[in-house]
């Protein structure tokens, strides 16, 4: 006991902090057995398995009524292709990612950088006043469920009871009187993206603020005693600095735009005007529960997923590239 | 960065005692005017709109159509009774705390038992099944929905609130894992050698030694739970069809659904604050240690 005790103590002081292989005692077997294992069971049967069945469905023409299903091959995917709904939908969520996540990280952006470096211009670089009540305030939104977000902004987008119209009516812009805002083709994505957009400003605010926080002081001020303002430092420190914190947040705004199911269900359940906010999920939700042709449902979440897949790879690519000089600030 | 030779030639650069003497330059109190009126109106825009959810929660139909501002005449306690009964939302509410309170329990205890041992023990497939875990955070649960429906049906639990509970296990279990992992390792090893030496055994030293240490960590990770369970969405609507078995995120959806000259705006909006009221209590509770999480995250 002594000595292993002693050796033990050796390796834990060692400069490698790694446990020690020890012996396979029962409790360690049954110890592993639950702690691994029945997480790891729930894991596999309830996520894993469906992700790859869903894979083997999408190749075939299950339509759920009937417990066959024939192999197809590509035929769904080709039929998604030529599937006038689905690639109007396709079309909504790719406006969405492109407009969604530049929109919420170039406000959440103007922002963190108005909280952080607004304050006086001397001396080390010193943040607005008062400014964590903003932070407080505009993180709010991001707890709340989105289908409520959802249904609050319907309200307020609501042609003539809603609460928009009500203040551009009382500032005197009478022709918003009883605009449909979300029943209006030319709108009803960009008012349904605002909504979208409220939600998440102050979760990528408080995500870049905490960014600007960390990096070093000394660097503003070299940047200042080299006669830089606040624009050439924001330019040419600040984002630099914190690209790896925009891509990040690019990303997860990119995947929440190609989803976009529980807004859009909340906002205009039916897909709105002419379906010009039908998003992917929508129509694969309704091409499963409500016409019961699954495998077509299937191939649908595998798009969805090749098309989310591919964005990430996409941004990742796109932030090496540019970010190649990047390093030596570092 | 560049040189500081420049120094002397920026005379406006104040020595750095003299700072706090030194007030502010019209210049600056300009820029930071500027700054607080872009963000006042910026908190109006997020605050105006749950401001008037509550006020319009108060107000009979007649009065929501009439005009969005005036107050109501009297306060309509009503609507939040019949949202409770009427609309279901009671009985949504009860649905949700009983499945997330479960599923949170249990995906606590699973996520941080598996990421203990993927941490902290070395075998062979260790790194296989930790990317095995990852993975679950790349894929939409969109991928996974259809099958996910049968896999349920399959196993009896379908429009059940168990299933719904072992669905939001399995599907939280990747961030938790994720999160947990990175913190487990950060525990000193010295002390589960203490514990080793003092004659505790693997599941000892986990529940006495590396859970209580491991609190903070958990802490945050929970809180983020809450808020994902509490707000899902999509699972319930496709995996629990069954309106008495309905979660709240189902029974307010119910009103987008329906909504047209029917719809009791009254009670929608009462049903909107009966949601939004556990998720705004947690908010204010956890608001700095849900910052600092974001916080950590983020200088990762």
């Amino acid at each position: 006991m002594s000595t292993s005790a002693a050796s033990t103590r050796a390796t834990a002081s060692g400069t490698t902090p790694r446990r020690r292989r020890r012996r396979w005692t029962f409790d360690k077997i049954s110890f592993l057995a639950v702690f691994l294992g029945v997480p790891l069971i729930i894991y596999v049967v309830f996520v894993i398995s469906p992700f790859i069945q869903s894979i083997y469905y999408s190749l075939t023409d299950w339509g759920g009524f009937s417990t066959t299903m024939n192999f197809v091959g590509l035929a769904n995917f080709k039929e998604l292709l030529s599937d006038d709904l689905f690639l109007t939908a396709l079309r909504n969520n790719i406006t969405l990612l492109i407009v969604l996540p530049v929109f919420t990280i170039v406000v959440a952006l103007i922002f963190a950088s108005l909280v952080t470096v607004a304050g006086s211009n001397r001396g080390a670089v010193r943040g607005l006043r008062n400014s964590s009540f903003y932070r407080v305030v505009s993180f709010f939104p991001y707890v709340i469920p989105g289908v409520v977000i959802g249904l609050i902004w319907a309200q307020v987008y609501d042609p003539s009871s809603g609460l928009l119209n009500g203040v551009l009516t009382k500032v005197g812009l009478h022709q918003f009187e009883s605009y449909p805002w979300i029943g209006d083709e030319r709108t009803a994505l960009a008012a349904s993206i605002f909504a979208m957009a409220w939600g998440g400003i102050g979760f990528y605010m408080v995500l870049f603020i905490a960014a600007i926080r960390g990096i070093e002081p000394e660097l503003f001020e070299a940047m200042r005693i080299d006669g830089a303002g606040r624009w050439k430092t924001a330019m040419h420190l600040t984002m630099p600095m914190i690209r790896d914190n925009v891509q990040t947040a690019y990303i997860y705004l990119g995947i929440a735009a190609l989803d976009g199911f529980v807004f859009m269900q909340a906002l205009n359940p039916t897909g709105g005007p002419n379906n010009s906010t039908l998003v992917m999920g929508q129509v694969l939700f309704r091409t499963a529960f409500e016409h019961g042709k699954y495998g077509l449902a299937t191939a649908m979440g595998v798009a969805l997923s090749i098309v989310t897949l591919a964005f990430s790879a996409l941004v990742f690519a796109v932030n090496r590239l540019l970010g190649a000089e990047r390093d030596v600030a570092r | 960065m560049t040189t500081t030779t420049d120094l002397p030639l920026e005379p406006t650069v104040a020595p750095a005692h003299q700072e706090r003497k030194v007030r502010d330059t019209p210049g600056e109190r300009a820029t930071a005017g500027v700054a607080h009126v872009v963000l006042i109106i910026w908190s109006i825009i997020v605050i105006a709109p749950m401001l008037w959810t509550l006020l319009s929660s108060f107000k009979t139909s007649r009065e929501i159509f009439a005009s969005p501002f005036k107050l109501p005449a009297a306060l309509q306690f009503i609507n939040y009774a019949h949202a409770w009964q009427q609309a279901g939302i009671g009985r949504a509410f009860i649905n949700t705390v009983i499945v997330v309170g479960v599923a949170m329990v249990l995906v606590m205890m699973l996520g941080s038992m598996c990421s203990y041992v993927l941490a902290r023990f070395q075998f062979f497939g260790r790194r296989a099944i930790y990317y095995l875990m990852l993975s679950g955070l790349t894929f939409p649960v969109f991928l996974a929905i259809v099958p996910l429906f049968y896999v349920l049906k399959n196993f009896g639990l379908l429009n059940t609130l168990p299933g719904l509970i072992i669905t939001y296990v399995a599907f939280a279990l990747p961030f938790t894992v994720f999160f947990l992992y990175a913190f487990f390792r950060t525990l000193p090893y010295e002390l589960a050698e203490a514990a080793a030496i003092d004659g505790a055994g693997e599941w000892k030293t986990f529940f006495l030694v590396m859970l209580p240490m491991a609190r903070p960590g958990i802490a945050s990770v929970a809180i983020f739970n809450f808020l994902g369970l509490w707000n899902q969405f999509l699972l319930p609507v496709a995996l629990n069809t069954t309106r008495s078995n309905w979660v709240l995120a189902q029974a307010v959806a119910a009103f987008a659904s329906q909504a047209g000259y029917r719809t009791d705006f009254g009670m929608l909006f009462a049903s909107v604050i009966i949601t939004i009221v556990p998720v705004l209590a947690v908010y204010v509770i956890f608001q700095r240690q849900l910052q600092a999480s974001v916080t950590a995250g983020s200088l990762k």
